[in-house]
């Protein structure tokens, strides 16, 4: 019987994606112990071959500046037992949601971006939207945090 | 000839930094409409520097892009400086160009070795590459490649993303003697391997020529990225870095949310293919005494940015280790930086190629405007007319519209693009 996996799924929204660069910076240091814990079922910077599936744990990095975006979370929540929140960004909205602050004036100027590229109003954290189960915070997040938190994954749905 | 109608639609592109989809129709035999489009969405940073100190304005632009963080916030500490007339000490030069060999290692090396190692052993992820053999090997090999970029850029810039110790006018903290002692050795013990990997791009990679394209790079003798603020044309033109505005002629791309570039009306090329076709001699020396490869520049085959940036990795390591064992660093005082009203362009040679900051202070050193050109933007124009060459050259041959979607995923990969910063750069009407 083939040993049990996490059903890992790493997804991103609106920032800068440093996130995802400390992860796979971690894979210089974890690639050949996770590779037998985890099932990265869903991780556009490693494989083009991407299931939406349903995944134990979805990590997701950004702030939500569109509907569709803000859609395409609402999606991998249902099909996600836990969603982790990775990132200044998916945790608090910030920087990428700066414009959320921009003086009338400024805001005047980006307007008909916002409505040519169908952007929200506000740029909302993923707890606006979510209920999150476990946040990273940081910008960008802390490495070992990351680690310890998959750690606690791996005890808690019975692969390690 | 292709009979059938076909459309390749690639939503999302992926092993790419940030989001981008590819459109394009074939009929009766002909490509129309290559569109690629990149969906990042747009953050507005040249709007949120305005008011900032410029103190603050480095770490916020490096926010605009995890792996090229370090270029946004050099070039920005470019750009200031230049606006100050300030002239940073001759180390915080040199920590400067340390930090970029190690963002440059790292950066080539998340590239070539997990978006484009696959494609050259047909498999999708290095997720499929054997447990045993030569991909096991190689991907070790490849591993450790990344780290040591990573160690040296975490050592000397003290962080590999967002890094917080090159700031306005000063380096706030040397290594010490111990740890470019263990830099040292961690760069040669991966110099072999990296060598290795040269050899395989330069046998291994894929053919597509495109002999009428031009190339533009920050070209000097040491083949720094910080660069002397000199960048070359490959017809030879000299473009001076307070006039980049003039020379480049920024298009506005209505399906994307980046903007397009040309010069004298033709696109032309950024990058390390750019930058090995005009500066190639410039190499270290250690490097073009153990390579070969350097010989098959000038090169007109896209591909050739992957070779390119696996000899890069090369020069980076032979620069640092020259760095490490022969500057004796010491902690400097901090030195003052008098703010004035002024202005200042910074251009400098980001992983991705030339990356432009311009930038407008007032009396308290606040930002009152910035304009941002961008390597991916720069390259956008070049990407679509490629693509559609590709496409036109297989439809031609009779290959099927599954392999030639699989084709344009490897050529866009190989232009190496950045979506994150592409849509940073702004068409706005400043006051």
């Amino acid at each position: 019987m083939p040993k049990k996996k996490l059903a890992m799924g790493w997804f991103t929204f609106t920032c800068s994606e440093d996130n995802t660069i400390l992860f796979v910076e971690l894979l210089n240091q974890y690639y050949f112990q996770w590779k037998e814990l985890v099932e990265f079922r869903h991780c556009k910077v490693l494989k083009t071959d991407n299931r939406h599936g349903r995944f134990d744990v979805a990590f997701v990095e950004g702030a939500i500046s569109t509907k569709k975006e803000e859609d395409k979370l609402r999606e991998i929540r249902k099909k996600s037992k836990k969603l982790v929140a990775v990132g200044a960004c998916a945790c608090t909205g910030l920087p990428a949601g700066q414009r959320n602050s921009f003086t009338p004036e400024m805001l005047s100027r980006i307007t008909p971006f916002l409505e040519a590229y169908q952007l929200r109003d506000k740029i909302v954290p993923l707890g606006a939207i979510v209920k999150v189960d476990d946040s990273l915070p940081g910008c960008p997040m802390v490495p070992g945090q990351f680690v310890q938190l998959l750690e606690k994954y791996l005890a808690e749905f019975g692969v390690k | 000839m292709h009979a059938e109608d076909f459309d390749i639609n690639i939503e999302d592109m992926s092993k790419i930094e940030g989001h981008a989809s590819l459109e394009l129709k074939v009929r009766k035999g002909e490509v129309q409409d290559v569109k690629l489009k990149v969906f990042e969405n747009r953050r507005f940073f040249e709007f949120a520097v305005r008011g900032k100190n410029y103190a603050a304005v480095p770490q916020l632009v490096s926010r605009i892009c995890g792996t090229c963080s370090a270029a946004h916030l050099m070039c920005s500490i470019k750009c200031i400086e230049h606006a100050f007339g300030f002239q940073p000490t001759e180390q915080t030069k040199l920590l400067r160009d340390l930090t970029l060999y190690g963002v440059n290692i790292r950066d080539h090396a998340m590239h070539l070795f997990l978006f484009v190692l696959p494609d050259l052993f047909g498999k999708d992820s290095v997720l499929q590459f054997a447990d045993s053999g030569l991909e096991h090997r190689l991907l070790h090999r490849a591993l450790a490649i990344k780290q040591a970029g990573n160690t040296l850029s975490a050592e000397v810039a003290g962080r590999t993303v967002h890094p917080p110790f090159p700031a306005v006018g000063n380096f706030l903290h040397v290594p010490s003697k111990e740890k470019a002692k263990s830099l040292i050795v961690e760069l040669k013990g991966v110099r072999e391997s990296a060598i290795e990997f040269v050899h395989l791009f330069a046998e291994k990679d894929f053919v597509f020529e495109m002999p009428d394209i031009d190339f533009v790079a920050n070209v000097n003798e040491n083949y720094s990225y910080i660069g002397d603020g000199i960048c070359t044309h490959s017809k030879g033109f000299c473009i001076p870095e307070h006039g980049f505005e003039r020379f480049f002629k920024e298009s506005v791309v209505p399906y994307s949310q980046a903007s397009g570039f040309s010069f004298q009306g033709t696109p032309y090329m950024v990058g390390a293919l750019a930058r090995m076709n005009i500066n190639c001699t410039s190499l270290n020396r250690r490097t073009r005494e153990d390579l070969t490869e350097d010989n098959l520049f000038p090169s007109f085959n896209i591909y050739h940015n992957n070779l390119a940036q696996a000899i890069e990795i090369v020069h980076c390591i032979d620069s640092s280790i020259d760095l490490l064992e022969n500057c004796d660093f010491r902690q400097e005082p901090i030195l003052k930086v008098e703010p004035k009203e002024s202005e200042g362009v910074g251009v400098m040679e980001a992983p991705r190629g030339t990356l432009y900051y311009h930038g407008k202070l007032d009396a308290k050193g606040n930002f009152t405007y910035a304009n941002l050109v961008i390597p991916t933007a720069q390259n956008q124009v070049l990407m679509e007319k490629a693509v559609g060459r590709l496409v036109q050259q297989r439809v031609t041959e009779d290959k099927k519209p599954k392999q030639i979607q699989k084709e344009v995923e490897t050529l866009i990969r190989a232009f190496d693009p950045c979506m994150s910063c592409a849509t940073h750069f702004l068409k706005v009407k400043w006051k």
